[in-house]
């Protein structure tokens, strides 16, 4: 019985945290802590897996634009609960969006400074844009599903990032208009690397793609553009193992 | 022989009503396997279906509970359960696929698992109803139990091979009314078709086989590629096929054009001309690209790691296994292969690329020098005596083996050592075997066929295997090479510099120096080139134990190459399961080993309940004796038939084939064996025992002479190794249909309350066993499943002999 009315009292308060939530000017307080919680758990992993990722301590702009930017605009409203969960989550279309670990070291990997132009390749619900973009960073981000592409672009608009440049389309020739840029982020399926991004790459420049299934990273893939503008390939497990026992 | 216009009376056991209604049964049971690999992924599809056959285990608990009321309406509650089977399989299906269980969303998403137990649970009805059905003619007609046996699985063994005709014909949601219908007609012909309610009831069947197809729409989830692409701009279905062997789609996508070259060369001048994607059950893309006769546009094949054997050997003749949409047919006349045979398994694949698709396609199976022969990659070598200069397996997944829906996790018969072993017998000296795979990381893949590829140079009596393999890698795909002469040093400069202008990286060639290791595509140490320094060495074993994925390679007996999975780093997977690391687990074990849980939980429960319910019903005396004997040839049967499956789908190559011939073979000389028992006039104990001796001598014997008798007529053409095989089942099967219809009319006559607890008991165990057969093979091999099964039979005997039954 009194577990029962703990459980009613329990659902009672959710749901006028819920309603409270709906109010716009009262919702940056209620998921200012989720946000927090969110960051602080991000800072946990990335410590945990920096001897596999090079970054034990991701920059520090990185991770006060994760605890800054409006997750929970850029989830379908079902989803909000879980917005800022530790967790990939699901934007209709058959596809998701990444979990915040991940979004922040990819962003991380890009090593941004304000100014930087950036070309993302899957704009999807429009988060990982509006990081880029609350980074000081000109976006310019292109999505293949036009139902997604509107759904971003809404969502951009509705969290304050307007200035994020958006295309419908064919991502594999890049944005050649805007062209070169200092980082791309590709955060669609790919078989291989398009040459042509390559092309648009700056010498120096950093291209990040995540390789895995829907709701599953398995590793990153970082493309590094020398000054000489010769590539390389570093692919980073975003989770400290190693394969042999006892080893390295 | 009765006849079909007779008015049924209660003493005549519904022979044909058995046969057809379990005949349904089978083939909705590999139908399901079927539909759930196009709208799921098969590890699940393998879980879900395993535990609704359960439903069959329920049916013996709830007859043995409900038995005295259930028996005074048997007429009509056979009837209608069949009825509610034919309802049901459509409608169940059609439900469960609406509650669109993710088991991609199930690692971080726990209400998933309550989709799951509802799919279950959905699944397990009508299972439950046909199974009710004849659990109820068994208990009612225990004394013929052999001829109604028989009836049971002669009609199952014509259900394996109907549903793979049926396929043929129909795609699989239309299949799906047709065999609803069935469940129909069984419940008509028990009812005796001159009674006016079997004609409704076929009336019914005939609307239900006639059901729109608007209704039965397939909805496969979101997360599956077919569904993400055509999600796509401008993209639309260009041609489907459907048959046994999977559902074929073709996309065209002229506004994002697919450019499926996986880890092309980022030096890469050239994007790949435009493609179709192919799909087979919503699994891919795998491309069909154009062509018109002009080699130019296809030099983007030249950047993929699987073209480096054609630096390495001048004008090859090449055999490509698993050829596809042809792209590796291109590939090779791009680099001038003297003559190109290429071995596909799905005959409508190449139909499609021939025929609909030639104009886009080219033809590439009819151009100059190129034969197509449709084949299972593993029989065609192992038939053939030709020579060739390259044999090339790229990104080969032997989808064939899974999509026929027994086998969710033995489809490894490419890559084992004596695989590899095949290939080589068929290399020209200086030939090579190139294998392509994808790189998975931490690396287990490449490096579990890098350790097969030893172990077949060894057995091959080379002392030096270092010197007969090259292995090298692009961020996406590795390509190992396996020389049957060690590489020469024009060679080794000529691959060293097909990687350098392509920022290919070097893993092993003979006399490669470590620092040249991990260059353009660079992973946090060069663990590819460590791992093959380690396992050419002495410390190869402790390697192989210290390695925190099972790379010990895989043989005929344990065919499981995909099989990664170690408990040792369970702990740390699950520790790090939030921080991402489930992407290092590996699902498809774990995914068994569930499946054996949840099926042990619930069919120990199904077999407990009737006692704790009914127990006044059921005799005290003979309990253990009813449990122990028909557990153990649930056991058996399940053992054998599934060990011997995997051997002759070896043998017999066609996966379809191996379906069709060895269970149905199996079931129907089972259903003759019954039937003769039956007939014998010996006394029971007799039969027993020796069918148990039978078994054994011929299940030992096969270990030891199968492998050499199949090597010996692995050139017979398909027919000649079906009567073989055929023959070689015969005898055994024979015997294994005798034990359980024995037994079941032994306790009509001592103690008939048991027959639905002890065909319930069977029913359960045989299910479990099924699972447990493929886990104890991954861990002690398919001849140790033999042994247990020899044990199992004759245990059974034994307490058989020895019980008051």
């Amino acid at each position: 019985m009194g577990a029962c009315t703990k459980r009613g009292l329990t659902s009672l308060l959710a749901a006028i945290l819920l309603l409270v939530s709906c109010l716009p000017a009262a919702a940056q307080d209620a998921y200012a802590e989720a946000r927090r919680r969110m960051v602080r758990e991000i800072a946990e992993m990335a410590a945990q897996t920096g001897a596999e990722t090079g970054r034990p301590r991701l920059d520090a702009r990185v991770m006060a634009a994760m605890g800054e930017v409006p997750r929970h605009r850029f989830v379908p409203p079902r989803e909000i609960g879980l917005a800022y969960a530790n967790r990939p989550l699901p934007i209709g279309h058959g596809q998701t969006i990444s979990q915040p670990y991940i979004v922040a070291l990819m962003t991380d990997l890009l090593r941004l400074k304000p100014g930087d132009r950036v070309l993302e390749i899957g704009t999807g619900s429009g988060y990982q844009a509006a990081v880029l973009a609350h980074l000081g960073a000109h976006t310019f981000s292109i999505e293949i599903i036009p139902a997604l592409a509107a759904q971003g672009r809404k969502n951009l608009a509705e969290a304050g990032y307007g200035q994020v440049r958006l295309r419908t389309g064919d991502g594999y020739y890049g944005w050649p208009e805007a062209a070169p840029f200092d980082a791309i982020i590709v955060t669609a399926a790919a078989s291989h690397v398009p040459p042509p991004l390559v092309q648009q790459l700056k010498p120096g420049g950093r291209m990040v793609i995540p390789v895995g299934t829907a709701f599953l990273t398995q590793h990153l893939l970082l493309v590094e553009k020398q000054p000489d503008g010769s590539v390389n390939t570093r692919q980073i497990l975003p989770v400290r193992f190693v394969p042999l026992t006892g080893g390295h | 022989m009765m006849s079909m216009n007779v008015v049924r009376n209660d003493h005549t056991p519904p022979y044909l009503a058995v046969g057809l209604l379990s005949g349904a049964a089978l083939a909705y049971e590999v139908l399901l396997t079927r539909l759930f690999a196009i709208i799921q992924w098969h590890h699940f599809a393998y879980m879900m279906i395993s535990v609704a056959m359960l439903g069959w285990g329920a049916a013996g608990t709830l007859t043995a509970i409900l038995r005295e009321p259930l028996m005074r309406h048997h007429r009509a509650v056979f009837s209608a359960t069949a009825a509610v089977f034919g309802l049901s399989a459509v409608a169940c299906f059609l439900i469960a696929q609406a509650i669109a269980f993710n088991p991609l969303e199930a690692i971080w998403e726990p209400r998933q698992f309550l989709r799951l137990g509802m799919v279950y649970l959905c699944l397990l009805i009508p299972f439950l109803a046909a199974a009710l059905a004849l659990c109820l003619a068994f208990s009612r007609f225990g004394a013929e139990a052999p001829r109604l046996y028989a009836a049971d699985i002669l009609g199952a063994g014509l259900g394996a091979l109907g549903v793979i005709v049926l396929l043929m014909a129909l795609p699989p949601q239309r299949a799906l009314p047709v065999i609803g219908a069935l469940g129909f007609a069984a419940a008509a012909l028990n009812l005796g078709l001159r009674r006016r309610p079997a004609w409704a009831l076929l009336a019914l069947g005939g609307l239900l086989a006639l059901l729109p197809g608007a209704w039965l729409q397939l909805k496969p989830l979101e997360y599956k590629d077919l569904a993400q692409t055509l999600r796509i701009m401008g993209t639309r279905v260009v041609a489907e096929r459907s048959g046994p062997l999977g559902s074929i789609t073709v996309v065209a996508s002229p506004q994002v054009p697919f450019r499926h070259a996986p880890g092309l060369s980022l030096a890469a001048a050239r994007e790949p001309p435009e493609q179709l994607g192919v799909f087979v059950d919503g699994d891919g893309p795998m491309p069909v690209v154009r062509f018109n006769g002009n080699l130019g546009p296809l030099a983007y094949l030249d950047g993929l790691t699987w073209a480096l054997p054609y630096h390495l050997l001048t004008r090859p003749r090449v055999l490509i296994l698993g050829a596809g949409g042809g792209e590796t047919v291109l590939q090779a006349l791009y680099h001038r292969a003297r003559s190109v045979d290429a071995v596909e398994v799905n005959p409508q694949l190449v139909e499609l690329v021939e025929g609909p698709l030639a104009g886009f396609s080219g033809r590439p199976y009819r151009q100059p020098g190129v034969r197509v022969h449709i084949a299972e990659a593993r029989a065609f070598v192992a038939g053939s005596r030709a020579q060739y200069d390259l044999i090339q397996l790229a990104l080969v997944d032997s989808f064939g083996a899974s999509a026929a829906g027994l086998t969710a996790l033995a489809e490894g018969y490419l890559y084992t050592v004596e695989a590899l072993n095949t290939y080589l017998d068929r290399l020209a000296p200086g030939g090579l075997l190139a294998i392509t795979r994808w790189v998975d990381l931490p690396p287990r893949d490449l490096v579990k066929l890098a350790a097969a590829a030893i172990a077949a140079l060894e057995a091959r009596g080379v002392t030096d295997p270092g010197a007969h393999l090259v292995l090298i890698r692009s961020w996406k795909t590795g390509t190992l090479l396996v020389g049957n002469k060690p590489f020469t040093q024009a060679q080794i400069e000529r691959l060293r510099a097909f990687c350098h202008s392509r920022g290919f990286d070097a893993d092993w060639y003979p006399g490669m120096p470590a620092a040249e290791a991990n260059r353009y595509n660079r992973l946090a140490r060069p663990y590819f080139h460590e791992a093959l320094q380690a396992l050419l060495g002495p410390q190869r074993q402790a390697f192989m134990e210290r390695y925190k994925y099972r790379i010990t390679p895989a043989s005929d007996d344990r065919p499981f190459h995909f099989h990664f999975f170690r408990w040792k780093s369970l702990p740390e997977w699950l520790w790090l399961r939030e921080r991402g690391g489930v992407s290092l687990m590996e699902w498809g074990y774990p995914v068994l080993v569930a499946t054996l849980i949840q099926a042990a939980v619930i069919g120990v429960a199904l077999i407990l309940l009737p006692l704790v319910l009914a127990g006044q019903r059921l005799p005290r005396r003979g309990r253990a004796a009813v449990l122990g004997y028909f557990a153990l040839l649930g056991l058996a049967f399940m053992f054998v038939e599934i060990a011997f499956i995997q051997r002759f789908m070896l043998f017999l190559g066609h996966p379809l084939y191996a379906v069709a011939v060895v269970l149905a073979g199996f079931l129907l000389f089972a259903g003759l064996g019954s039937r003769l028992a039956g007939r014998l006039a010996w006394e029971a104990r007799r039969i027993v025992v020796g069918a148990a001796l039978v078994i054994t001598g011929l299940a030992l014997a096969y270990l030891l002479l199968l492998p050499p008798v199949f090597h010996a007529l692995a050139g017979l053409p398909d027919a000649g190794r079906i009567v073989v095989s055929l023959a070689l089942i015969a005898p055994i099967a024979l015997a294994m249909g005798m034990p359980f219809p024995i037994g079941l009319r032994q306790l009509a006559n001592a103690a008939p309350a048991f027959i639905p607890w002890a065909w319930g008991i069977n029913a359960c165990v045989s299910v479990v066993a099924a699972v447990l057969a493929t886990w104890l093979a991954m861990h002690l091999g398919f001849s140790a499943v033999v042994v247990l099964a020899v044990l199992g039979y004759l245990l059974a005997a034994g307490v058989f002999s020895r019980s008051s039954l």
